[in-house]
C-alpha cells in the first residue's frame, strides 16, 4: 500500500509516516489529533489519522454535545480545530464561534461578529453559505461574505487585521475557505453569476497585505502567465488567451471565480486550484473558448505565476465550473510511480492529472453524462457531444449533468489505506433556454433559465467511491436527494457523510456497507471532520443546517410553484422542504 | 320539409345568440383605452423639467413621484404589465426572482412579503433597494418603466386582474402564467 505524500517529511510524530514515499506535499503536517483547515491538508485529503473509531465499533457512536448556531442559512462549513480549540464560521453574518474541546460540554470561549455589509447577502448566488477557516501560527483566517479577509487571535478572538479584496456593489462575494502556505494566506473570490472576474489572491499572514493576485480572464501579466508557463496541451498555449478567446472587453466580466478549494504541494511548490464558470451563463453572447474559466491552475506560490493550465470545459454551455476539489495523492500507474490530483469535474469526468506537468493521464465519466463525449487523449479536449449551441428562443432539453453538475462544491475525501476517493454527487439533468442580457453590476449576469429533473430510474444524488487507479467505482450508495456535504475519511476505514434529509452516516471504507446514522435537525451540507478531544478520544464534527444552492428551496423559502426557482435546483427538490426543516447546529460524536 | 324548416329556424336562432353573445362578451371586454399620441411637452421650462424627471436619474427631486397615487401606475394596463414582463428579464430581476419563485432573492409569487406588496411598496424597493440585499435600480431605470415594473411584479402573485396579466411567456416555462395565479394575499391564510 502506498500513502499519499502529503504526511510525509513534516510529519514527526506520525508512526504511518512509515508508510509515506518519497517527498511530501504538506507544509507542516498537522498534528494527528487536529484539523486545522477546511480539507484538513495541503493535500486536500480529508483523512484523519485517527483510528479509534472503527467498522467494528461505529455503531456505538453517539451525540457528545451540540451547540445552535442561531442561524437558518445553508451550513457548509468544516469546523476547524487547533490546539484544543474548534472554530465554527456561520454562513451570513459570518460569526466565529470558539469551543473549548478540551473540556466536556465544550464551553464557548469567545466569538467574534465581523459585522459583513448586508448587502452582501444580495449577490450570494446561492445561499449566503461560508466553508471554513484555517488555523495557522495562532492566528485563525476566513473570508466574510462581504469579501473581507479576517485574521484573529485564536486565544481570544481579537481581531488582527482585516482586508477588504473586492466590492458587494460590482456583484461580487467571498465563500471559500482559505488556505495558509507558509506566510500567505490564500483566498479566492465568488459571483460567476454575476458577471465577477475571478481571481485568487495571497495575503501576507502577519500583516493581510497583498502579495499577488492573478486574475482568471484578461491578458497575460494579469492572469500571472509569464515565461514559465508550460501547459501541457496546445490549445492552451497563446499570447493574451484571456483576452483572444472573448468577444472584445467581455472578459472584463467574464466569470472564473475562484470559489471553491485551493491544495498545495510543497516539494513542486505549486497552489492548485480551478476556476468558475464563465459568464454570462448564455454562451451565445460569449463566442471563443472564454479561457480561463472551468479551467484548472497550477501556480508557484510565492508569486501566483502559473506553471500550467488546463481548459476542462471550453466555452462552457452547460453551466459547468472547475474550481471544485483538487486531491494530491501519488499513484502507481502503468508500473511508474506519479504525483497526481484527483479532480472529478462537474462535467462529469473524473480527471487524474499529472501535476507537474498538467497532462491529463485519465479521464472518465464517473456519473451519467449526455453532454459529451469523454476527453480525447492527444488534445486534451472535452468532446462535447454536439458542436451546435442551442438555439436561442428553444428549450434545450435534457442536458446531463445540468448545471449544478455531476458534482459541484462537494468535497471528496481521500483515504491513503484504501485508495480510494470518496466522492458525495448528485444525478440531475436539466432543460435550459437562452436570452440576451445586459451586464448590470451587483445583478445576476445569466441570460439563461434553466429547470433541473431527476434522471428517469435514477436516484437524485448518491455517495460514491471511486478507484483512480482501476478508473471505476469501488462501490456506490444511492440517496433520495443530492449528497451536497462534505466527506471524511479516517484511519479506522471509516467514512462519514450526510444527507439533505438530515442523516449523517458512517460506512465502511472498503465496502460502503452502513454502519451507523444520526437523524439530526435539519439537513446537512456541511463538512465533517474528526478530532481527538481533551479526554484522548476520537470525535467527529459536522454541522447540520440545509441551504447551499441545492437547499436553497427551504433555507430562502422558496415557492415550489415555479420550476426555474433557485436557478433550477427547486424543480429538483419540490420535496425537500416536507424532508426537512431550516436550522443551524453543530453536532459532535463520540464512542459510547 | 317542415323539418327542414324547423331546422332552419334553430339554426337561425343559434346563430342568433351567438352573435348577441360576441357581441356582448367584445363589449364586455374592459381593455385599457390606448392613447396614440403622447402626452405634449408643456413650453415652459420648469414644467418640461418636472414633467421629464420620470426619465432622471438620481434621487427622487422635484416631480418624482413617490406614490402610486400620484401617476404611473396602472394595472390595469395589459400594455404596462407586458412592458414589465420585458424589464423583469432586462433588469435581471429574473435573475434572482426567477419567476417568481424566488433564488438568491424572495418568491414574489406567494403571500409573504417582507417589505410590503402595495404599489409603492413595491417601486420602493426597486428604486431603494432593501438592506437584505436588493440592489437599488435608481438610476438605471427610469421611474415610469419601474412603475410598470412593480405593476408586473404585483401580477406575479396574481394581485391584478387576469384581464390584464399577461399570459404566455416565450421561455422555458417554471411556473403556471401570471393571469393563471390565484391572488395571494398576506391576509389570506392558505398553503403554497
Amino acid at each position: 500500500m502506498r500513502a499519499s505524500t502529503f504526511a510525509v517529511r513534516c510529519s514527526r510524530q506520525l508512526p504511518w509516516i512509515a508508510l509515506a514515499i518519497g517527498a511530501g506535499a504538506c507544509l507542516a503536517a498537522p498534528a494527528d489529533g487536529d484539523w486545522p483547515a477546511a480539507a484538513r491538508d495541503a493535500a486536500n485529503t480529508r483523512y484523519s489519522p485517527l483510528a479509534e473509531i472503527t467498522a467494528a465499533n461505529a455503531s456505538r457512536l453517539q451525540l457528545a454535545w451540540s451547540f445552535s448556531t442561531s442561524v437558518g442559512k445553508g451550513h457548509e462549513a468544516a469546523p476547524i480545530v487547533a490546539d484544543g480549540t474548534m472554530f465554527v464560521v456561520t454562513p451570513f453574518p459570518n460569526r466565529v464561534i470558539a469551543f473549548d474541546v478540551s473540556t466536556p460540554g465544550a464551553h464557548v470561549r469567545w466569538s467574534f461578529d465581523p459585522k459583513p455589509d448586508p448587502h452582501a447577502q444580495g449577490v450570494a448566488c446561492c445561499d449566503v453559505v461560508n466553508r471554513g477557516a484555517a488555523v495557522a501560527d495562532g492566528r485563525l483566517f476566513f473570508a466574510a461574505l462581504d469579501n473581507q479577509v479576517i485574521a484573529l487571535d485564536v486565544r481570544d478572538g481579537a481581531e488582527l487585521w482585516r482586508t477588504r479584496l473586492g466590492d458587494v456593489a460590482s456583484g461580487q462575494s467571498m465563500t471559500m475557505a482559505p488556505i495558509v502556505v507558509r506566510n500567505e494566506v490564500i483566498v479566492g473570490n465568488s459571483g460567476s453569476g454575476f458577471g465577477v472576474r475571478g481571481f485568487i489572491a495571497a495575503l501576507a499572514a502577519d500583516t493581510g497585505h497583498e502579495i499577488w493576485r492573478a486574475w482568471s480572464t484578461g491578458p497575460d501579466k494579469d492572469v500571472r502567465i509569464g515565461a514559465g508557463f508550460a501547459p501541457f496541451y496546445a490549445a492552451d498555449r497563446g499570447t493574451d488567451l484571456g483576452v483572444a478567446t472573448w468577444p472584445p472587453e467581455a472578459w472584463r466580466i467574464g466569470g472564473g471565480t475562484v470559489d471553491g478549494w485551493v491544495s498545495y504541494d510543497a516539494q513542486l511548490d505549486l497552489v492548485f486550484h480551478g476556476t468558475g464558470r464563465p459568464a454570462p451563463r448564455n454562451p451565445h453572447a460569449r463566442p471563443g473558448a472564454n479561457k480561463w474559466t472551468s479551467s484548472l491552475f497550477a501556480r508557484k506560490a510565492q508569486t501566483g505565476d502559473a506553471v500550467w493550465a488546463y481548459q476542462a470545459s471550453p466555452h462552457d454551455r452547460y453551466g459547468y465550473d472547475g474550481s471544485n476539489e483538487n486531491v494530491l495523492v501519488d499513484l502507481v500507474l502503468a508500473g511508474r510511480e506519479r504525483h497526481v490530483l484527483l479532480h472529478p469535474d462537474s462535467n462529469g469526468e473524473f480527471y487524474v492529472i499529472d501535476r507537474a506537468t498538467g497532462e491529463v493521464l485519465s479521464a472518465d465519466p464517473y456519473a451519467f453524462v449526455s453532454t459529451s463525449r469523454g476527453v480525447d487523449p492527444d488534445s486534451g479536449a472535452l468532446r462535447y457531444a454536439t458542436d451546435e449551441l442551442p438555439a436561442v428562443g428553444r428549450v434545450l432539453r435534457d442536458s446531463c449533468p445540468g448545471s449544478a453538475g455531476a458534482k459541484n462544491w462537494q468535497p471528496s475525501a481521500w483515504s491513503p489505506r484504501t485508495q480510494l476517493l470518496y466522492v458525495p454527487h448528485q444525478d440531475l439533468c436539466e432543460d435550459s433556454d437562452f436570452f440576451a442580457v445586459s451586464h448590470i453590476p451587483g445583478t445576476p449576469y445569466l441570460g439563461a433559465e434553466s429547470r433541473m429533473h431527476e434522471r428517469a430510474g435514477a436516484p437524485r444524488g448518491g455517495f460514491l467511491a471511486w478507484d483512480p487507479v482501476k478508473r471505476r467505482k469501488a462501490w456506490w450508495l444511492p440517496e433520495r436527494f443530492p449528497v451536497w456535504s462534505g466527506a471524511l475519511a479516517t484511519a479506522g476505514d471509516v467514512v462519514f457523510y450526510g444527507t439533505m434529509d438530515g442523516w449523517f452516516k458512517a460506512v465502511d471504507a472498503r465496502s460502503g456497507h452502513p454502519l451507523w446514522k444520526f437523524k439530526t435537525a435539519s439537513g446537512i451540507v456541511g463538512q465533517p471532520v474528526s478530532y481527538r478531544g481533551g479526554d484522548g478520544h476520537q470525535y467527529v464534527a459536522v454541522l447540520a443546517g440545509v441551504g447551499g444552492w441545492a437547499g436553497l428551496i427551504v433555507a430562502n423559502d422558496l415557492d415550489a410553484r415555479d420550476g426555474t426557482a433557485g436557478g433550477g435546483f427547486v424543480n429538483a427538490m419540490k420535496d425537500l422542504p416536507a424532508a426537512t426543516g431550516r436550522g443551524g447546529m453543530l453536532y459532535v460524536f463520540r464512542l459510547q | 320539409m317542415s323539418s327542414g324548416f324547423n331546422r332552419r329556424r334553430a339554426l337561425v336562432r343559434r346563430t342568433t345568440a351567438l352573435v348577441a353573445a360576441l357581441v356582448g362578451a367584445i363589449a364586455g371586454c374592459q381593455r385599457e383605452t390606448r392613447l396614440f399620441t403622447a402626452t405634449p411637452v408643456p413650453a415652459d421650462a420648469r414644467a418640461q423639467a418636472d414633467a421629464l424627471s420620470a426619465q432622471q436619474a438620481g434621487p427622487a427631486g422635484r416631480g418624482m413621484r413617490e406614490v402610486a397615487a400620484a401617476g404611473g401606475y396602472d394595472e390595469d394596463s395589459a400594455y404596462a404589465l407586458a412592458q414589465g414582463k420585458m424589464y423583469y428579464r432586462w433588469f435581471n430581476c429574473i435573475g434572482c426572482h426567477a419567476q417568481g419563485g424566488g433564488g438568491s432573492g424572495p418568491a414574489l409569487m406567494d403571500a409573504s412579503w417582507i417589505y410590503g406588496n402595495k404599489p409603492g411598496d413595491v417601486f420602493t424597493s426597486i428604486m431603494d433597494g432593501r438592506p437584505g440585499g436588493m440592489p437599488s435600480y435608481r438610476g438605471r431605470i427610469p421611474e415610469k418603466e419601474a412603475w410598470e415594473l412593480a405593476a408586473y411584479v404585483r401580477s406575479l402573485s396574481g394581485l391584478v386582474s387576469t384581464d390584464a396579466a399577461t399570459n404566455r411567456a416565450d421561455s422555458l416555462s417554471g411556473a403556471d402564467p401570471e393571469g393563471l395565479r390565484d391572488p395571494q394575499r398576506p391576509e389570506d391564510k392558505q398553503r403554497k
